[in-house]
């Protein structure tokens, strides 16, 4: 089986689109949305009834921060762009959109798989799989093989092994054959929002019998989002940050 | 409890035909399975109490590189699985014997061993382009194939479980906290924990020519961290101070490939394929000439000053270091054409100023007959070859290349464009540059050298033309 894998979409379009494309011509069986499907893009209603119709097919989608900050009350803890944008986001869903949203689960476990979208360990206080430490946490916490994680937007690959985790920047588009007797922690990468230096979308295929994990990259339109944020009144901030990247 | 493997057994499809090889990390047996033609081999680790921790990790390794590798000095991953608690990997069985036996009839000759090494540097050549430094090189996994038909011996890398992979994660980066690799051919940047310079592997190669010229090991085979760590301040032997008779080339050549300093030996595998092949271009050196080790008191200084030498070598490798291309330039010497020649000068200056590490091939066909014998000697008696060699030589001097970047090759053939892909072939040259010539009535009959050679090169091919003339491709 072939899983395609999205995090922090991040309520940008184009960059959704952009993916699915390039993971439809790869071919796939499975959806997998790893959280924050909305915040900071301007496109949260349609990507959110994406999401809604992608999992009455069969995806798996769990929640992220965003998602749950824009479902119930604003996320007090967040920057101030942030919390501005939530409340910008929560205006343009309906109750029905917003009631999906509080209803995802916070995690889900196929198989040797579990999809969550901060970490394994305390997957409700949205703490960051940013370094080895944290992955050692999460992995210690599950008995999965692989453990599939957002909220950090740069991609990564992290593995257990004895003492600390070790962690493993991915090179886009190359297959990796991941070791059975392992575990293993991916972060594909943000979808709408990457934060590597990078501009382009990221996603990741996974092919569960070979059991080889592909990270990848896609270039999109980022200046039309950008100028969609724009003309929405969002932050000029986070039309900016997604040309370079940051 | 580990699975009891017996004959006629049938795992994940595949059937145990006959055990191979009960070796201290791995069970090796033949087996077949009807969607998978050709000779097969499935290797199984030990597993279980007592098993070396990088046995276990070094299978684990494996099974992620194999599928990654490809092309003909690997051999083809088929499968890999577990059957209940027993890890399995099935690959292609490759014909041959690896050269561990050659051991036994060493001292060889020096031609025999050059040979050798040119093969076993063109398979770590594709390796290291692959992104991949296989860390274990010696004798028994390198495996000789021999020559099919219509094809040539050539040698086969095996067991890459202490191999490093750029684009995959390391599992013994810092699992352990002993140097990974075998105690007489571990490289010194290796013994102090550096996995990802190819040029490891040309130390490793190093010490398997040595052994195999000389009989002897150029370190022995020391076990422990400090054993290890003394080929950083203590060189060997000189090769021709234990055989007096091993031309100077050659231990140029052996010597290169043991400098401490990886920035000290060849830059990649296949510069060292090509003076292997090449030996009458090697240029030589003190290397060549030296008769015995270094006096105690260079070896005391080298000695003191081991732990800033150590962490030097410990820093890891920056870039990716097999990006030393092999240039080669075609040049017509029968159609001299100034303006061509300096078009050729400028982008041959441009490719090499750019790539410091680069070299350059420089190389001209002589016609030979279709039919029927060609006298080397020309009515004057002279050698067309070296006359053809001096004005090689003369091409290249406004260039003003240091003599260790640039080499001579007169190919004789009928054929230019074939000899020129053929040369490109096995000299495994990254970059063509050849210039193309004006209209004329043969060419209109014969076709042009210059789109053959873009339309068959192995590698890229720049056609350099004068600006604004008009020419045929």
């Amino acid at each position: 089986m072939r899983i395609a894998l999205l995090a922090d979409l991040h309520a940008n379009r184009d960059a959704v689109e952009a993916c699915l494309r390039k993971l439809d011509k790869a071919g796939h069986d499975q959806l997998v949305l790893l959280g924050d499907l909305v915040g900071y893009g301007p496109d949260p209603s349609w990507v959110v009834d994406f999401a809604r119709e992608a999992q009455a097919s069969g995806a798996v989608v769990v929640r992220g921060n965003h998602d749950e900050a824009v479902a119930t009350a604003a996320g007090e803890r967040m920057h101030a762009s942030a919390r501005f944008g939530v409340d910008w986001t929560r205006a343009q869903l309906t109750e029905a959109q917003r009631a999906w949203l509080r209803e995802l689960p916070l995690s889900v476990r196929e198989e040797d798989r579990l999809y969550v979208h901060a970490n394994a360990h305390a997957p409700a206080s949205w703490g960051y799989v940013n370094s080895r430490l944290a992955a050692t946490h999460s992995l210690a916490a599950t008995d999965a093989w692989l453990t599939f994680c957002g909220h950090e937007h740069a991609p990564a690959l992290y593995h257990g092994q004895a003492g600390q985790a070790a962690c493993f920047t991915p090179q886009p588009g190359f297959a990796m054959p991941l070791a059975p007797a392992r575990r293993w922690l991916a972060i594909p990468g943000a979808c709408g929002q990457p934060r590597d230096g990078n501009p382009a979308a990221a996603c990741a295929l996974l092919d569960t019998r070979a059991r080889s994990l592909t990270f990848l990259r896609v270039p999109y339109d980022h200046d039309a989002v950008a100028a969609r944020i724009l003309a929405a009144g969002l932050p000029a901030e986070l039309a900016r940050r997604l040309a370079g990247g940051q | 409890m580990p699975v009891k493997l017996a004959q006629g057994m049938q795992l994940d499809g595949f059937e145990l035909l006959a055990p191979l090889h009960q070796g201290g990390m791995a069970t090796l047996w033949r087996v077949a399975h009807p969607d998978h033609p050709g000779p097969l081999l499935m290797k199984l680790p030990r597993i279980g109490y007592g098993e070396a921790a990088t046995q276990i990790v070094g299978f684990e390794v494996e099974r992620m590189l194999m599928p990654v590798l490809a092309g003909p000095h690997v051999p083809r991953f088929v499968a890999s699985g577990d059957f209940e608690d027993q890890p399995w990997l099935v690959m292609e069985q490759v014909p041959g014997d690896t050269l561990r036996p050659l051991l036994e009839q060493a001292p060889l000759p020096a031609e025999r061993v050059a040979a050798l090494g040119a093969l076993a540097a063109t398979a770590l050549q594709d390796l290291h382009r692959q992104g991949a430094v296989h860390l274990d090189v010696k004798p028994s996994n390198l495996l000789l194939r021999p020559a099919e038909t219509g094809g040539e011996a050539r040698i086969v890398l095996i067991d890459f479980g202490l191999s490093h992979h750029q684009h995959l994660p390391d599992l013994l980066a810092e699992q352990f906290h002993v140097p990974i690799g075998t105690g007489p051919y571990i490289a010194p940047e290796q013994v102090l924990g550096v996995r990802n310079d190819p040029r490891s592997d040309l130390f490793a190669l190093g010490v398997t020519l040595y052994h195999l010229a000389t009989g002897e090991r150029p370190f022995g085979n020391p076990t422990g961290e400090g054993g290890l760590k003394r080929r950083l301040y203590r060189d060997p032997p000189p090769p021709r101070a234990l055989k007096p008779d091993l031309p100077r080339w050659l231990q140029e050549i052996v010597l290169r490939c043991l400098e401490v300093d990886p920035d000290a030996r060849y830059p990649t595998a296949a510069q060292l394929a090509f003076d292997l092949r090449h030996p009458e271009q090697v240029p030589l050196t003190e290397r060549a000439g030296r008769t015995r080790r270094d006096g105690r008191l260079a070896v005391a200084r080298r000695w003191f000053g081991r732990y800033t030498r150590e962490r030097a070598l410990a820093a890891p490798a920056t870039q990716h270091l097999a990006q030393a291309p092999l240039l080669m330039v075609a040049i017509d010497l029968k159609h001299e054409d100034p303006a061509l020649c300096r078009a050729l000068h400028e982008s041959v200056q441009r490719a090499l100023q750019t790539t410091p590490g680069a070299r350059l091939a420089c190389v001209t066909v002589m016609r030979t007959a279709r039919i029927g014998m060609d006298s080397n000697l020309d009515a004057a008696g002279r050698n067309r070859h070296v006359k053809r060699l001096v004005a090689l030589r003369d091409w290249v001097r406004p260039l003003q290349l240091d003599e260790h970047r640039v080499t001579f090759h007169v190919l004789e053939a009928h054929d230019p464009a074939e000899a020129l892909v053929e040369y490109a072939r096995t000299a495994d040259v990254d970059h063509i540059l050849l210039g193309a010539r004006g209209l004329t009535g043969v060419r209109r009959m014969l076709g042009s050298v210059s789109a053959r050679v873009v339309a068959e090169a192995p590698c890229t091919a720049t056609v350099v033309r004068v600006r604004g003339e008009p020419q045929a491709p």
